[in-house]
């Protein structure tokens, strides 16, 4: 995953707001990361470190909360859980599952003054 | 500087139809162009103190408790593709008033992509208007030997970065001529990871896996497996020398997405080509109405 990219988009959300909003100065960044999203939360902080320097975001926190992978299990016709990928259905063990949740990458709040 | 793929900032640039040297290159700088807002969101501010706190600060590290501090929580939720996600929609918007049908081919390097689109667009060109995008780190390369073959062809080098984003794409198009009713390839940069999470604006993304990438290439790398509606497994004709399971290959690439449509081919010898086309031509028949189902 391209987290260099992800981080300059985060940098443009957050200079649209600080806009809108009037505030000068970022102290954390909340984000949401599926647990699918292929966004590696490690990567993620180095990049927004490089990326944010000399920014409104300079030294903001990188906070990330992670939202469970969901899936449709076609075999049992319920939604199960799941960690990653290519994991088989925890009830039947099945790889029949479609996802349903967890590929979300979302800006989800910050902390300013 | 990317951990995962050595990326850094993404200048990229997109060459003319002409072809003269390309020491005029255009600057993509991300920040700036699109001044007007696109919130869809709530915006709630909230004063300081706000129960509304969610519990991301809520672990050992952090330091801000609610109402003891003159910070401001400010809700956003919004998504961080999401300005990529908008131009892929404008892109998708052209296509469909332009009619003209859309793949973008992802895979590794070296899995036969501009082989294989080589030989396609030659033998389709007569029954289509068709045009390519070219997506390389650096070089024309590709775009000429697309070119070669009659074919319009517009090479965007991404320089430092690992992806075609739907800008590039949107700059490039407007770089061709009107493919009206026909097809529009975009080649995308060889690299099973990052291309996955970034919309072009295509009606679909076909992955090209060569059978000497070995079998658990889906499973090592499901991210693209799973966005891609189709898998092509090229170089076919090499399975007896590679001892190639294509059962095994198959039953993976199905584990990580159940219904992806597999079909293999040749890219040297124009083996499983035939299948190919007929799969695109009945894209392009069912395009039409699904497209104004959709946006009706």
């Amino acid at each position: 995953m391209h987290e260099m990219a992800l981080c300059e988009g985060i940098i443009e959300i957050i200079q649209e707001e600080s806009r809108k909003r009037a505030f000068a100065r970022v102290n954390v960044v909340c984000l949401e990361i599926g647990a699918l999203s292929h966004v590696a939360p490690e990567a993620m902080k180095f990049c927004f470190e490089a990326v944010a320097a000399r920014t409104i975001a300079q030294g903001a926190r990188l906070e990330i909360v992670e939202t469970p992978g969901a899936a449709w299990c076609m075999a049992c016709s319920k939604g199960v859980e799941i960690k990653q990928r290519c994991e088989p259905c925890p009830s039947c063990g099945s790889y029949q599952l479609q996802v349903t949740g967890g590929e979300e990458m979302r800006v989800r709040e910050l902390e300013v003054d | 500087m990317c951990t995962v793929c050595g990326c850094s900032d993404a200048k990229a640039s997109i060459e003319h139809t002409h072809d003269h040297s390309h020491d005029h290159s255009h600057g993509h700088d991300h920040s700036h162009h699109h001044g007007h807002s696109h919130d869809h969101h709530h915006h709630h501010d909230h004063a300081p103190g706000d129960g509304g706190l969610v519990d991301c600060s809520a672990n050992p590290a952090g330091q801000q408790i609610a109402g003891m501090s003159s910070d401001r929580i400010i809700q956003v939720e919004r998504d961080i593709l999401g300005k990529n996600n908008r131009l892929a929609a404008d892109n998708r918007a052209r296509f469909r008033t332009d009619d003209v049908l859309v793949f973008n081919l992802v895979s590794s390097p070296g899995a036969g992509k501009t082989s294989l689109l080589v030989r396609a667009v030659s033998e389709l060109k007569d029954s289509f208007p068709i045009g390519v995008i070219e997506g390389d780190q650096q070089t024309s390369n590709d775009a000429e030997r697309i070119r070669s073959t009659g074919v319009p062809a517009i090479q965007v080098n991404t320089g430092k970065g690992c992806h075609l984003d739907a800008a590039m794409v949107g700059e490039a198009y407007d770089r061709l001529p009107w493919l009206n009713g026909g097809i529009l390839f975009i080649e995308n940069v060889g690299n099973l990871v990052c291309p996955a999470a970034f919309d072009l604006g295509e009606a679909c993304k076909i992955v090209v896996f060569s059978t000497t990438e070995g079998e658990d290439k889906p499973l090592k790398y499901p991210d693209m497996f799973a966005a891609s509606s189709l898998m092509l497994i090229n170089k076919i004709d090499l399975a007896p020398v590679l001892d190639f399971d294509l059962a095994r290959t198959i039953e993976y690439a199905r584990r990580v997405s159940p219904k992806i449509e597999v079909l293999t081919v040749s890219a040297c010898t124009g083996e499983g080509f035939a299948a190919f086309y007929a799969w695109i031509r009945k894209r392009v028949a069912h395009m039409k109405p699904t497209e104004m189902a959709v946006s009706g």
